[in-house]
Order: C-alpha cells, then sequence, then structure tokens
C-alpha cells in the first residue's frame, strides 16, 4: 500500500511548487467545473446504477447475461476511443440528431459513459444476497412496495450504492482521455482539470501541474471522506 | 521446457556466444508521431544501403514535446527527431545533445511544411489570409499552444502573417487576442484537431501542410488553403551525447537527407530540404513564406508568447473568460 499509493503521492507533493498556477483564475474554473461536473455524475450514477444492477438482479428477461456483460465494456474500451465514439455519436454530425459536443453536457455523458459499472458493481452482488423473505414479510406487514424498498432494501444496499459513489466520483474527477477530444477545452468554458494540468507539463511547468493536481487530490480526498463519513452513518442505521 | 533450459544454460554459461549471434547496430529512435509512416520507409530503405545493411533500429513514437521529456528523464535515444527545435534546445541544456547540433549545412533541420488553413468543402466562407479569419461568425479550431507544442507553428504562423499584412508587432498581437475569440475548440493535439474538424466543428481549422496531405492520402475529405504569407515550419533531427552508436546515427541522418531519403520524406507530404526532388508532387510556393526568425526565433519566441505565467498567449488565454 505505501510503495503503490503513498510513495507517488509523496514525490507529486515534492514536485509541487508555484501555486499560482492554481490560483489563477483559469485553474480555478477547470476545478470547479470538474468537481462540480464529477459530482453531478456520482448523484446521476447511484440512481441509473442502483437501478441497472436492479434489473439484472431481479428481471429476468431475454439476453440479460449480455446486458451484463456490456456494463464493464466502458471499462475496457481505451477512453481516448470512447472519446473518439462520443463525439462521432454526439458530434455536429450526430445520427442521433444530438450535438452536444463541445459543451458542458458533453464532459458529463463522457463522465458518466466511462463511470457507470462502478455502482453497478458494487450494488449487484449486495442484491444478489438480498434475502426476498424480508420484502415478503414486510410486504405482508402491510408495507406498500415503496416503503418496503424505502425502509427494507434501501438500507441494506445504501452503503454499496455510496462505495460506488466514490468510486465514480474520484475516477470522473481524474478523467483525461475520455474528455480531452470530445470537450473542446476552452478555457473557462470546458476545460477540465486534468487537461488544465496536462497543459502545464506540456508548456515546461511540471511544479505546476504537480501543485495544481495536489490540490484536486486534496478535495477529493475531502468528497471522499465525506462519503465515507455518510456511508458509516447509513451502516449504523442499518443495525 | 527442458530444451528451452538448456538453451538458457548455454546462452549463460557462454555470453560471448550470445552475443556473437547478434553482430547488428542498434539504434533507438525517438521521434514525434507525425513522420511515423515516413520513418518505416526511411528504415527499409537505410538498410538497403551499405552504410545501414547491419543496422537494426527500435522505434518510439509520440506527441513532441513528451518524448522530448521521455528523452530528458532517461529513455535511451540514439536519434531524436522532433516537431519544432525547442523540444531539442531543452535536450541541449540537459547535455544530452551536443550544443552544436544544428551548426550543419541545413541547421539541424530534415524536413519542413507550412502552416495551412484545412477548410469546409469549397471553402464557403472563402478563407484564404490571416485577415480573412477575423470575418465575423468565422469558428477557428486549433489546438492550445500550451498543450500541444506543434500548435505554438500556428500562433507564430498566424503573427508572422499579421506582420507580413503591414501590421506593428503591437497591432499584430492584438490580431492574436481577436482571433483567439473565434476559436470554438482547443484539441490537445493536431491530430484530434483534424478529428474534431472532421467532426463537422468549425469552419476552419489551422494545421499543418504535410498533416494535410497526410489525412488527403488516408481517404479523409480534407481541403486545405496556404495563405500568401505563412510560416516555413521546420523539423530537427540530432544524435544524442549519450548514444553508443554515434557513428552509425550520424550515417542514418547523412542518409535522411540524401535525395531518395527526402523524395520518401515528400511523398509523405513533407516539403524537402534539399532541391529537385519533388518532381510529380505539388508544393506550391508562397512568396511571403517566412521563417520563425523573421518573428524573433524559437529562444525569444518561446519567453514571450509560450511562457506560462506571463507569455502573451496566456495573458490572451488567460482573458478569454472568467
Amino acid at each position: 500500500m505505501s510503495v503503490i499509493v503513498l510513495l507517488p503521492l509523496a514525490a507529486l507533493s515534492a514536485r509541487a511548487e508555484g501555486f499560482d498556477a492554481v490560483t489563477s483564475s483559469q485553474s480555478v474554473a477547470a476545478l470547479k467545473l470538474t468537481i462540480a461536473a464529477s459530482l453531478v455524475v456520482a448523484v446521476i450514477n447511484a440512481f441509473a446504477g442502483t437501478a441497472i444492477a436492479w434489473t439484472l438482479v431481479r428481471d429476468r428477461f431475454f439476453g440479460q447475461s449480455f446486458v451484463n456483460a456490456l456494463v464493464d465494456l466502458p471499462f475496457a474500451l481505451p477512453t481516448i476511443v470512447a472519446g473518439l465514439t462520443l463525439l462521432a455519436l454526439y458530434g455536429p454530425k450526430s445520427p442521433a440528431g444530438v450535438n452536444v459536443a463541445f459543451t458542458r453536457w458533453a464532459i458529463l455523458l463522457a463522465l458518466l459513459f466511462v463511470t457507470l459499472p462502478f455502482v453497478v458493481r458494487t450494488v449487484q452482488p449486495v442484491l444478489l444476497e438480498l434475502d426476498t423473505e424480508m420484502e415478503d414479510a414486510a410486504a405482508s406487514l402491510g408495507a406498500s412496495r415503496f416503503a418496503t424498498f424505502r425502509r427494507v432494501i434501501l438500507p441494506n444496499i445504501l452503503p454499496a450504492i455510496l462505495s460506488g459513489v466514490a468510486l465514480a466520483f474520484a475516477r470522473a474527477v481524474g478523467e483525461f482521455g475520455a474528455v480531452v477530444l470530445i470537450s473542446g477545452n476552452l478555457p473557462f468554458k470546458t476545460e477540465v482539470v486534468s487537461v488544465y494540468v496536462f497543459g502545464r507539463i506540456e508548456s515546461g511547468d511540471p511544479g505546476g501541474a504537480a501543485a495544481a493536481s495536489l490540490v484536486i487530490l486534496a478535495i477529493s480526498f475531502g468528497v471522499l471522506i465525506a462519503i465515507g463519513g455518510l456511508r458509516r452513518l447509513a451502516t449504523r442505521h442499518d443495525r | 521446457m527442458r530444451r528451452i533450459s538448456l538453451l538458457l544454460l548455454l546462452a549463460l554459461a557462454f555470453p560471448a556466444l550470445a552475443a556473437g549471434a547478434s553482430r547488428d547496430t542498434k539504434l533507438a529512435l525517438v521521434a514525434y508521431s507525425t513522420p511515423r509512416d515516413a520513418y518505416g520507409q526511411l528504415i527499409s530503405a537505410f538498410q538497403k544501403t551499405a552504410a545501414g545493411k547491419d543496422v537494426t533500429f527500435t522505434q518510439s513514437y509520440g506527441a513532441s514535446g513528451e518524448q522530448s521529456r521521455a528523452v530528458a528523464s532517461g529513455l535511451p535515444a540514439d536519434i531524436v527527431a522532433f516537431s519544432l527545435a525547442p523540444d531539442i534546445t531543452s535536450l541541449v541544456q540537459k547535455k544530452l545533445v551536443a550544443q552544436n547540433w544544428n551548426k550543419d549545412k541545413f541547421n539541424g533541420m530534415v524536413t519542413r511544411s507550412v502552416v495551412v488553413f484545412v477548410v469546409r468543402d469549397g471553402n464557403p466562407k472563402k478563407l484564404k489570409t490571416w485577415t480573412d479569419l477575423l470575418k465575423p461568425g468565422v469558428q477557428i479550431v486549433t489546438p492550445n499552444p500550451f498543450t500541444s507544442g506543434g500548435a505554438r507553428w500556428n500562433i507564430m504562423g498566424a503573427y508572422g502573417g499579421a506582420l507580413r499584412a503591414g501590421k506593428t508587432p503591437k497591432q499584430a498581437q492584438a490580431y492574436l487576442a481577436q482571433m483567439w475569440k473565434h476559436v470554438v475548440a482547443q484539441p490537445a493535439s493536431a491530430r484530434e484537431g483534424l478529428q474534431t474538424f472532421l467532426a463537422g466543428k468549425g469552419d476552419v481549422f489551422l494545421a499543418y501542410e504535410n498533416e494535410a496531405l497526410f489525412a488527403q492520402q488516408h481517404g479523409q475529405p480534407v481541403q486545405f488553403v496556404i495563405p500568401k504569407a505563412t510560416i516555413l515550419i521546420e523539423n530537427p533531427i540530432a544524435v544524442t551525447t549519450t548514444s553508443k552508436n554515434k557513428a552509425a546515427a550520424k550515417a542514418f541522418i547523412n542518409f535522411l537527407h540524401t535525395k531518395p531519403a527526402q523524395r520518401i520524406y515528400a511523398q509523405n507530404g513533407y516539403r524537402p530540404v534539399i532541391k529537385g526532388v519533388t518532381q510529380g508532387l505539388n508544393f506550391p510556393n508562397r512568396p511571403q513564406l517566412f521563417t520563425i526568425k523573421y518573428v524573433g526565433g524559437w529562444a525569444s519566441v518561446e519567453k514571450k508568447f509560450f511562457d506560462p505565467r506571463t507569455g502573451i498567449m496566456a495573458k490572451i488565454i488567460g482573458s478569454s473568460g472568467g
């Protein structure tokens, strides 16, 4: 753990210098955009991911195992290819008539695409383990389906949802490949932190790049701890 | 399995034998990605000459700046070929390339190109000069000069183009600021820029002639205009000081400057650095062509325009919003 995670992080802090690379208005805009987009993506994932996991576990339909395998594909696809595909799909020549490329919507779409598996895959095993007798019992005691979900199922799967949300958020913050092509990288409008940091490195300012990375890491760390706290609360409620 | 371990044992016991099996000279070429196809052909052509008979190559391609940084941090290289001279200069500072690398007949350069306007079918917005780019509603796609070293050619082409049109340096800087307001996408690299443009974004994509020709050769529907005043792009090549096979590396670079080699470059879209190899190919002359020297030379330009904190472009991009 120390060698794999802590050492690179320590090396990064050692290299960081020139925090004006962080406080410039361009950098602040990129930071805000990245954090906001990642939070939105994480929240959407919490709902969509849970719904997909539910469908995959509780429903039986034709081609289910096929769809199940499909969920992981965004992980296998090199993200730059994902970006290229999304650009073809949602660009000015979109066959679907959806032209959102080079806007903030495009960033959301790209991030949703690469983070989709996280919540699905954390919730799915918990749902599988979940005893349906509990739900039957709730129903026999007169609970509505919604009440059953809220009082019985949700407390059981909430920790898993939050774990997935945390993973999705962290991944979205650092994502580069899927975003770089479709966002257009306009400073102040569609430039995310990873692209900003890349620019710093390319223009011979690795210290500034390290500094900006440290800030984004610190913010992410804060968000992850907050999600962890929520998760602990949720588990306590469970008992 | 047993046979393999036996072989392994033999190789361990007789290192001299194992070494003797490969008498070839190995050269590591570290280059930027655009001329990859050309180098494939150039290397096989070199290996057919007397000097290149026993030489084998390992090749590494990537973004010019990234490759330069990789060599600076220890990637073994005998020959480095980059998109622009500053990527070699940074290696000179680390003593990985000799001070006098550009003191030959070709000033250290091996290929040339020019900055062009890639336009939509039939050039509907009639974009021919740098001034035309400021027409109302014109949308420009160009890589960001801070993420793509090569995009600095575009900026200096625009700046020099404004000077050629009779503007003072101050007015030319104002032109850059105006032009940047028309930029609607800033892809990270030239290749991504082409993808962005082909996906339908923008009226004009600032590119290099060799990239545009390369795209045409690969069947992409690309049309381009060469502005009357544009910048001559020059791509450098050098032997590293750490090379263990300097003689062979130099022989390869010498070969790259011969007629057959320059012809191969030309067929791949590059303008050659020697005369008489472009028969049958179309590289139109531009009377108002200028080099990087015209706008001050790389050393001055890097500091004045592209310093990430104080450069003119940093200020223009930094004031583009927020």
